[in-house]
């Protein structure tokens, strides 16, 4: 399947969200298709055919 | 130093520090060594696969708060989602809340921003806008539920410092909670005039981390805002015309 991940196309076969990315660090959270799926739950999350992925990391700001 | 209390939580600092733009890595630790701000502002930005540990080790090691915003939204909607991933990633529910019209001027847009309070606050948030200074936003932010209002000195990474000290003595006139001088900060002076005026607590980014010294200006910021402080609470003298002479005008030798 192909799904967008942090704006870029990629062809993936992960069923789950932590299939995908593996442990997410603290510091760092994730959305699917603009909701925001919290950790807790991120081994049963489905990872569908064109979904929306995104990764963000809390970084140095103003 | 009378300790800060924002939406119910102790603050052992008045000065707020962001840390983005410093030239090194290396240099955060120090900065905030000498800086000892009660909250760090972070931002949420796209993963690129170093882990953000760094930074927040070096927060729990210090004993600074993170401080999540929503710097870059254009819009309330953009502000609510950078929001609740912030709250997830960085498990606080506080956030300083920036919503801007444009990124060349980076003012807030006030429309855009009330709106996104006012939900922040229904989810639980505790919201710390960022804010024109504008006494009647200030309220109607405070109306929504906001924690403390953040008003402008001067445009975002200007260094320009507080342009309109009247504005600033006017919001914290007209709100009880916590008014944090946020954006404009260029030197020790500016800070001092913030708290002198009235502010609660000053926030301070580019004014550190773009000085020649990071280090040296993280410490002055820091006296400043500890000395705007007292000298506030010390009730300066009245401005008058003409001068008046602090001895004693009777004796002298003629």
């Amino acid at each position: 399947m192909r799904i967008t991940l942090n704006g870029a196309d990629v062809e993936c076969d992960a069923p789950t969200i932590t299939l995908l990315l593996g442990d997410v660090p603290i510091g760092c959270a994730v959305a699917v298709n603009h909701e925001v799926v919290p950790r807790s739950v991120h081994h049963t999350h489905p990872v569908n055919d064109g979904d929306t992925v995104e990764v963000v990391a809390a970084v140095a700001g103003g | 130093m009378s300790r800060l209390v924002i939406a119910g939580e102790v603050l052992e600092s008045r000065l707020f520090l962001g840390t983005g733009g410093l030239p090194r890595p290396d240099l955060v630790r120090p900065v905030l060594e000498a800086a000892r701000p009660a909250l760090v502002t972070v931002s949420m930005r796209r993963a690129s696969g170093s882990a953000p540990a760094g930074l927040l080790g070096i927060l729990r090691d210090i004993g600074a708060r993170v401080l999540p915003n929503t710097a870059g939204c254009l819009s309330a909607g953009e502000a609510l989602h950078t929001a609740r991933l912030a709250r997830e990633a960085l498990g606080t529910s506080w956030v300083k809340l920036e919503v801007v019209r444009d990124e060349r001027t980076l003012l807030p847009d006030a429309v855009e921003l009330l709106d996104a309070a006012a939900t922040l606050v229904t989810e639980g948030f505790t919201v710390l806008p960022y804010a024109p200074a504008d006494p009647v936003l200030a309220c109607r932010l405070v109306d929504v539920g906001c924690a403390a209002v953040m008003p402008l000195g001067s445009p975002i990474g200007s260094g320009l410092g507080v342009l309109d000290p009247h504005a600033i003595e006017a919001v914290v006139a007209a709100v009880d909670v916590p008014v944090v001088l946020d954006a404009g900060i260029g030197t020790a002076s500016d800070a001092a005039l913030a708290m002198e005026l009235g502010c609660a607590a000053v926030l301070a980014a580019s004014a550190v981390t773009r000085a020649e010294d990071p280090v040296g200006m993280a410490r002055a910021l820091r006296l400043a805002v500890e000395a705007g402080w007292i000298a506030r609470r010390s009730g300066r003298i009245p401005r008058r015309a003409e001068a008046r002479s602090a001895s004693p005008l009777t004796g002298r030798v003629s």
